[in-house]
């Protein structure tokens, strides 16, 4: 039975949305052109719509794939005398490479590897890395890039272009990192996909088309997991995305606001997120504490918990104690002494002074959740006057509305 | 194979009271980068060690056909200046970078070599 135009369309889009970096991918390792193979990548998919409403093929990524790269070998031969001179893509030598260009196995895992690790090479400008990524990971036209980074349009293009001529003029090859170098490259692809998802998640509610960038994040990082099941740090980069992501509706209350995590109505939670993403952060925590492991463990401990109070806050501040180690900042520090404060039986005392510490930290200077956590601690140690001038220290240095709420029906509620 | 510029940044103090010893040290591990270099498939073409950067002259040549202005010191005056370079033939960035990490000096900047015998329009960036 032909499907309609309309269910093809949502087909393509389904496929476009599920198999572009898999077609440009493999696409690029033929051409060694970054450009032509998203010219051919395009054309695959328009030619989709075209064709498909006779019938949609068994295997839509498989022919998507074959015609986007038969494309770009028709091309090739074209223009063989003009593309003779163009810098290539440094093209990871294969194992056994085919007398015929074109005709080798095809090996989708491994070139989306190495187009990811192209993307998120440490040798791009860091914006420009998340542009790349947006742009040929997520298949994102430039008006979307722009769009979900809240830049203009023409700056949007400047950072791909950008890219782009880095990789061709010092070749940047298109290759997975050897084992030494693999650590800090996979950190370089996880702090972009990171990335990607915190610019969706602090999008607000309405903004549909920015939100939408959480998903694509997930996505990236579900296929990280599939692609390197022995990373514990993508998993663990997964399961702190997918915790996060199950808070998502309560983030935003009835009036449009964010809601903090101490007031979030908790059944609105996503269960099904949640026990995903605490499966898999356990699983990451048994084989190794990276930076995207421990985050995600201490979001762990928020999802489970019934409420603010009941937080096993013990097990929390473990956990901040270990990203210390591994991933020492100020803002790390102050939310260990923090969840260290709320453990049962806390020597309060002297979690002021560490937090008094702490003000010298120029990276909290203008931070508001120092002195609100300060103001929190002097409260439970009987001192409503002090609690009440650090509150009105974090109300000047707060930026946003719904902070400013949290911090001043805190300060209504201390004892006169 | 693509050829990088590797231009060596370092402290210039240093060179004011080195040692002998020191020096022979330094030599020594410009003789082992090059092993390292030849050990991963790649060539040196050219390395020149420089002198200090006072000695240096800057001319600046004005786009409006001005007279050349020609200054005491380097373009930059910086904390840390180039002291040497090499010009490195590697197969691709990565190995280029991978070599730059064993290059004995505080700060290693990789340039591409342009391809001149290539049309204006098709070379890089």
């Amino acid at each position: 039975m032909a499907p309609d135009a309309r269910s093809v369309a949502a087909v393509v889009e389904g496929a476009h949305r599920r198999h572009w970096s898999a077609v440009l991918a493999s696409t690029v390792r033929l051409t060694r052109d970054i450009d032509l193979a998203e010219d051919c990548t395009q054309e695959a998919f328009v030619r989709a719509l075209r064709t498909w409403p006779g019938a949609v093929p068994d295997n839509p990524a498989a022919w998507l794939t074959t015609v986007a790269r038969r494309e770009a070998l028709d091309r090739l031969r074209r223009e063989t005398t003009l593309r003779r001179k163009l810098p290539l893509l440094a093209v990871e030598v294969e194992r056994s490479t085919p007398a015929v260009p074109g005709e080798e196995a095809a090996d989708a895992p491994a070139d989306l590897l190495r187009l990811v690790f192209t993307c998120c090479h440490p040798a791009l400008a860091p914006e420009s890395r998340v542009a790349l990524t947006l742009r040929l990971m997520c298949g994102l036209t430039t008006a979307e890039v722009a769009g979900c980074l809240l830049i203009k349009e023409s700056a949007a293009a400047a950072r791909v272009t950008r890219a782009k001529k880095k990789i061709a003029a010092a070749k940047i090859p298109f290759r997975i990192p050897g084992p030494d170098e693999l650590p800090q490259r996979l950190d370089a692809v996880l702090t972009v996909v990171h990335l990607v998802y915190t610019a969706g998640h602090t999008a607000s509610g309405q903004d549909l088309r920015r939100t939408d960038l959480t998903g694509r994040a997930i996505d990236l990082a579900r296929m990280l997991v599939m692609l390197m099941p022995e990373e514990t740090e993508a998993a663990g980069l997964l399961a702190l995305l997918l915790l996060t992501e199950a808070r998502g509706d309560s983030r935003v209350g009835q009036d449009g606001e964010l809601v903090l995590l101490a007031d979030q109505d908790r059944d609105r939670w996503d269960s099904q997120l949640i026990a995903e993403g605490i499966s898999r952060a356990t699983a990451a925590l048994q084989s190794g504490e990276g930076r995207f492991t421990l985050q995600a463990a201490i979001a762990g401990l928020h999802a489970i918990a019934p409420s603010w109070d009941t937080t096993d806050w013990r097990q929390v501040a473990r956990m901040y104690d270990a990203l210390m180690t591994r991933w020492p900042s100020a803002v790390v520090a102050l939310n260990r002494v923090a969840a260290r404060s709320l453990e049962p039986g806390a020597d309060l005392r002297a979690m002021l002074d560490e937090l008094e510490l702490l003000a010298f930290e120029p990276a909290l200077r203008a931070y508001c959740y120092l002195p609100a956590t300060r103001a929190d601690v002097l409260a439970r140690l009987g001192r409503p006057a002090e609690a009440s001038k650090a509150y009105d220290e974090a109300l000047l240095l707060s930026v946003n509305e719904t902070e400013r709420r949290f911090l001043l029906r805190r300060k209504a509620n201390l004892p006169s | 194979m693509t050829q990088y510029m590797f231009m060596l940044f370092d402290d210039e103090s240093w060179h004011d009271n080195v040692s002998d010893e020191s020096w022979q040290e330094a030599m020594q591990a410009h003789g082992a980068f090059a092993e390292a270099v030849e050990a991963a498939g790649a060539r040196i073409l050219d390395g020149k060690a420089l002198e200090h950067s006072r000695s240096s002259t800057t001319v600046r040549n004005g786009s409006g056909g001005e007279e050349p202005l020609t200054t005491d010191g380097p373009f930059i005056e910086t904390k840390e200046a180039i002291g040497g370079y090499y010009v490195i033939e590697a197969a691709d960035l990565d190995q280029a970078l991978a070599l730059a990490a064993k290059c004995p000096s505080p700060i290693v900047e990789v340039r591409p070599v342009m391809d001149t015998s290539a049309a204006p329009d098709e070379r890089g960036a």
